[in-house]
């Protein structure tokens, strides 16, 4: 059990900054997801975390430990690995019990302890198997298993999933969930996919460039992105963006650009009010989009080409043309439409996000 | 296994392994053949009207009896293993470190090192045997087997290192960054899972060594003198031919008799060697 404290922590690469100036608190039993796309330093910081890279500059601390310049070996966390690692020499039993050896704990225990986490992972019956023996699924409880043997006192987690086919890695998603609810070990989790970042983390912390973006629970981050990038990052679909100026006409304040004008709520206008006459970035998710029934305010709704229509079952996807803007909504399954009709759309008005054009920064 | 018509598997398939079979093997048959017959036969001019080369009606022990008691066979056979076995042991630990070393740690010019041991490796033999030479001397080490022990691993060692870098750059980093976080120090690390899953490089690199310093002739014939010193290759050539005698049956009862111990070694350790080759690790 323990917290985990990153304040200022930079990695520089000779010329590169891979991460830069992150300030992270983990608290205790927490489950906290790094998320970003490729590159941007999520990797690096927890393997910053595991002592496997070393800082540039700032500091590290695990239960109140600076731990900066402790060896891997010595700050008892356990990493599962992206590719599993397992020794393929060993049988499923010594890969589990090979941390434990190299702590000196008695024979007796580590039975006991590799048969506890085995019970837990449902992997008893390939305790005597090889690596090579065992399908995707297994090899990654039998890593799971690897790092739940040890008690550590944080695990750290690198794309585990990102191996398996799909079906099993939704599998896998929610026994990693159920796994730490019951064990209630802290965890650093770290995935380029933002949907296993929603379901899992308790705390999600978006990066990019090296820089953490956003920080917050996973709803507070659907709902009220920091920035475009978290913006169009948090959500699948990704949110629409279109560019449009703000006006404020005889309805009030309104968005417009060439293929629409939207009305702004009272509650936003106080905020939009500065910026009348600038370029903003309007972002629209499309589960926030409808078709229009007829009876909705003149300022909720536009009008749109459809141009693809991508049918889910649970709901459609139309990829639709608005002016100068592609946009997807998502609509209600029941909805015929098709190619080349004209549609009109309404928005939700308490759902719009406006971003600065230029700092892309939330309004 | 080709598919289609049985001629298209005779003229793909068949045919083509006839020939390397044919090809690889014939120079053991020959070796097999002159061995186990008679003077009378080896010795009979090409146009006489029994001549057959390919054949004997009279096999014989004759050669191999005469190697084993009237030459210093046995001892050549047993300096050559010993010599053989100690310099590739010598150049398999150094390699194996060194490739370790060259391959998982950071320092600076590791790329420059990892070329410059390669290069020196492309120095040919018979120029470094010169002052290779001179050293033996100094240090009086000549005829006797350390000349050849200590010398051989001067081309084994970057060749074994060579080998076992390549071979360790394909063992996943994740391996031992896994085992570190698991409790063990860097040295255990390499001990417990980097060493044992590069058993196959470590084995094929030790299987080259071995038949590299058996079969070799420079140095063991500059560095060694006295007959019962001498290595197989060495023993063979200089007390089997005197003068323009070739003792053709001795010389290939020897010649078959000095390969079996790599023929053994080849065909004992070929599964881990030609998955050393491959560099296969398996996940």
């Amino acid at each position: 059990m323990a917290q985990v404290v990153l304040k200022n922590v930079n990695k520089l690469y000779g010329p590169v900054q891979a991460v830069r100036d992150v300030n992270l608190s983990i608290y205790d039993k927490e489950f906290v997801v790094l998320v970003g796309p490729s590159g941007c330093g999520k990797t690096t910081t927890l393997r910053m975390i595991a002592g496997l890279e070393a800082i540039s500059s700032g500091d590290i601390a695990i239960d109140g430990q600076v731990v900066n310049d402790l060896a891997p070996m010595d700050r008892d966390i356990a990493m599962v690995f992206q590719n599993y690692a397992l020794y393929p020499h060993m049988s499923v039993f010594d890969n589990m019990a090979f941390g434990l050896k190299m702590r000196k704990f008695d024979r007796r225990e580590i039975a006991k302890r590799v048969a506890d986490a085995a019970d837990v992972l449902g992997i008893g019956e390939l305790l005597k198997r090889k690596p090579r023996q065992l399908s995707g699924g297994q090899r990654q409880r039998v890593a799971l298993g690897r790092a739940i043997v040890r008690h550590p006192r944080v695990f750290l987690f690198d794309e585990p999933l990102s191996n398996l086919d799909a079906k099993l890695r939704v599998q896998m998603r929610v026994e990693l969930k159920k796994l730490h609810q019951r064990l209630g070990t802290t965890a650093v989790y770290v995935t380029h996919d933002q949907v296993e970042a929603m379901t899992l983390g308790d705390r999600v912390v978006v990066m990019k460039d090296g820089e953490v973006q956003q920080e917050g629970e996973p709803l507070e981050l659907y709902n009220r992105p920091a920035n475009k990038f978290v913006a169009g990052f948090i959500g699948s679909p990704a949110m629409n963006f279109a560019t449009v100026t703000m006006v404020d006409g005889s309805g009030g304040l309104a968005a417009r650009n060439g293929g629409m004008e939207i009305a702004v709520t009272a509650g936003q206008a106080e905020r939009l009010r500065g910026h009348v006459g600038r370029q903003l970035t309007l972002g629209i998710r499309p589960e926030d989009l409808r078709v229009a029934d007829g009876v909705e305010p003149a300022g909720l709704t536009f009008s749109s080409r459809v141009e693809v229509i991508e049918q889910l079952g649970s709901e459609i996807l139309l990829d639709v043309r608005v002016g100068d803007d592609t946009m997807v909504a998502a609509v209600d399954p029941a909805v015929r439409v098709r190619p080349d009709d004209t549609l009109r759309l309404a928005v939700n008005p308490q759902r719009l996000h406006f971003f600065d054009a230029r700092t892309e920064r939330a309004i | 296994m080709i598919e289609g018509a049985r001629w298209k598997r005779w003229v793909f398939f068949y045919l083509p392994m006839a020939f390397f079979l044919l090809f690889l093997l014939f120079p053991f048959y020959w070796m097999v053949i002159t061995a186990i017959r008679p003077d009378g036969e080896l010795y009979r001019p090409w146009n006489s009207i029994n001549y057959n080369p390919f054949w004997t009606t009279q096999p014989t022990w004759d050669h191999v009896r005469g190697l084993l008691e009237e030459t210093l066979f046995a001892t050549w056979m047993w300096n050559t293993m010993f010599i053989a076995m100690a310099s590739t042991v010598i150049s398999l630990v150094c390699g194996v470190f060194a490739g370790y070393a060259l391959a998982r740690l950071n320092f600076p010019f590791a790329g420059g090192l990892g070329t410059g041991i390669f290069i020196t490796y492309l120095v040919p033999q018979t120029l470094l045997f010169i002052p290779l030479a001179e050293i033996i001397r100094n240090y009086s080490l000549g005829d006797t087997p350390w000349a050849l022990i200590l010398t051989y691993p001067t081309f084994l060692i970057p060749f074994c290192t060579w080998l076992m870098m390549g071979y360790f750059k394909a063992v996943p980093k994740e391996l031992e960054e896994c085992a570190r976080i698991d409790g063990a120090s860097r040295w255990q690390a390499m001990l417990y899972i980097i060493i044992p899953v590069a058993i196959p490089g470590i084995l094929s690199a030790g299987i080259f060594a071995f038949t590299l310093s058996w079969n070799e002739f420079i140095y063991a014939l500059v560095f060694l003198s006295s007959p019962d010193q001498k290595t197989v290759p060495v023993g063979v050539t200089s007390e089997l031919i005197r003068g323009d005698v070739f003792f053709w049956g001795q010389l290939m009862a020897g010649a078959l008799l000095g390969s079996i111990p790599v023929a053994i070694a080849y065909s004992f350790f070929v599964e881990h060697y030609v998955s050393g080759l491959t560099g296969s690790v398996k996940g």
